[in-house]
């Protein structure tokens, strides 16, 4: 397996996006990654497309070729594919492009994701995002995506003592990072307060514990670390990548106070980059609900499990903490559009890299991770990269 | 959703029929074709085991937000149960105040209505969980 860089970001406005289409969305972010790596169409050796639900959410499947004909490059006949993994189909899309590249089957690949939430009404959107579930033992009771972090919350809670205030800090903290980023989705700081009381979706998760519905799409190039220096100054080099998998149900699990799947390929990644957690200078985590950035900084750790709660008292993830944690807002203000975040931590990461970060910069960061999950964990991905 | 889909899982929902591994003895619910720990030893031997109906509320939650099909019953509750033989099934928890409602919280299973596929279509039945007099 040869070495594996990222030579080009791209990435569109996260938000209600009225105004664009799934087809737009896809076509502008990845026109940017491919000007960012200075490539031309016809370098480019295959694509991939991470997308969720585009079938439910806008009746478009075949993904592949949709995004071939948006870059214009169906004449050229490269192969395309859609990848699907919940939450994690960006992270998945990302580490399929990797293999290809590392196993030196394609040379430039350009992995992208993209999810349009907003062109159906928020209850059957509620509904869509109940099929990550498992649709004949969970949601046929009643279940809904949120009630299965709530009840992870519940039992987090039950067990180490982790409060509403602390969940409502990732919210809180999150919100000051996007603040910063002007491809967020949500630009304005909110309280500990606001969080606690704004409306319930299922106990004790509050709205502002959630992730919101968004709008969006991200890109990234890929190219052998060998070719990397000749299309850009500052190839971000992929030093792991890694997968792991669980039951699709929340029951079918051990235990209920961590991602399992998240230990597993973050343990493989550390293993795998001859690096330790301390290492870590800058991390984008997957916080689809707040409860989830405190059993990410455990499950990979950050933190002993049990102590991501005190984590949020202590500000060990702020900015300007220890390790700085979804410095572009994360889900929950960055947005999640689902199946281009992964894409878009990716995105983040780099920036981070090359210092180009802007005001949300972080001091000297050389060692980046990306934490992406699916569903109630039944899928995790870690990334790890580093600035060469 | 299709008749067949729903009626297919009938002896499962209504009676909690699992399966029980014949090389290990495990107790899976819901029902699984091949046992995780006996895997291909397993093939063709497991075999159905109706549950008591009796556990522990592992963890729960209220749901305020509720999919459309269970738009106007919101709040109810969800729970994670581990059943006596061990296995974990979701599902809601009836007949008590939700602040009665807590993890260790002894239940067992009862047959009830679900959901109905519109007004017109077939009504869903299967399992709930109440309260049990040993709580």
């Amino acid at each position: 397996m040869r070495d594996v860089a990222i030579i080009g970001i791209g990435m569109t406005k996260f938000g209600e996006i009225w105004e664009k289409s799934f087809r737009d969305l896809v076509a502008e972010a990845g026109a940017e990654a491919i000007h960012d790596a200075g490539i031309e169409g016809a370098e480019i050796d295959a694509m991939y497309i991470g997308g969720m639900s585009t079938g439910r959410f806008i009746g478009q499947e075949h993904l592949g070729p949709l995004a071939i004909e948006v870059a214009g490059l169906e004449e050229l006949h490269i192969p395309s594919t859609r990848i699907e993994a919940s939450g994690a189909s960006g992270g998945v899309a990302l580490h399929q492009a990797y293999l290809a590249v590392a196993s030196e089957a394609y040379d430039i690949v350009v992995v992208g994701g993209a999810e349009k939430m907003t062109d159906v009404i928020e209850m059957e959107a509620t509904e869509i995002l109940s099929s990550v579930a498992d649709r004949e033992w969970e949601a046929f009771f009643g279940a809904t995506f949120p009630s299965l972090y709530a009840m992870m919350a519940r039992y987090h809670m039950h067990k180490h003592g982790t409060t509403n205030e602390q969940m409502a800090k990732v919210a809180v903290k999150n919100h000051a990072n996007a603040t910063l980023n002007p491809k967020a989705q949500f630009r304005r700081e909110i309280s500990v307060e606001a969080v606690l009381n704004s409306p319930m979706v299922a106990e004790p998760l509050h709205v502002l514990d959630c992730s919101p519905m968004t709008d969006g799409a991200a890109a990234v190039v890929l190219a052998p670390m060998e070719k990397a220096k000749d299309y850009c100054d500052k190839p971000i080099k992929i030093i792991a990548s890694e997968q792991a998998s669980d039951t699709l149900s929340l029951h079918g699990r051990k235990r209920f106070d961590s991602i399992p799947a998240s230990m597993e390929a973050a343990n493989k990644a550390y293993k795998k980059a001859g690096i330790k957690p301390s290492d870590i200078d800058v991390a984008e985590v997957h916080d689809c609900f707040t409860i989830a950035e405190i059993m990410a900084i455990e499950d990979l750790g950050f933190v002993k499990k049990g102590e991501g709660g005190k984590a949020m008292d202590d500000g060990l993830t702020e900015l300007k903490g220890e390790i700085p944690v979804n410095t572009s807002g994360g889900l929950k203000a960055r947005g999640h559009p689902i199946g281009a975040t992964g894409i878009a931590q990716a995105n983040e990461i780099v920036l981070q890299l090359r210092q180009e970060a802007g005001e949300r910069q972080v001091k000297d960061a050389r060692i980046g991770l990306i934490h992406n999950v699916g569903g109630a964990g039944g899928t995790a991905v870690v990334h790890i990269l580093e600035e060469i | 959703m299709g008749v067949p889909r729903y009626w297919r899982e009938i002896p499962q929902r209504y009676n909690l029929i699992g399966k029980k591994c014949g090389v290990c003895g495990k107790i899976y619910f819901p029902p699984r074709s091949i046992c995780p720990q006996c895997r291909r030893k397993s093939i063709g031997k497991m075999e159905d085991y109706k549950l008591k109906g009796t556990g522990v509320v592992e963890s729960y939650t209220i749901i305020h937000t509720p999919p459309p099909e269970f738009e106007g019953k919101e709040p109810y509750a969800i729970a994670i149960v581990k059943m006596d033989e061990g296995c974990c099934v979701t599902g809601e928890i009836i007949d008590c105040d939700f602040s009665e409602i807590h993890i260790g919280m002894k239940v067992k299973a009862c047959f009830r209505r679900i959901q109905e596929d519109g007004e017109r279509g077939i009504i869903y039945y299967g399992y709930k969980f109440k309260k049990s007099e040993e709580d």
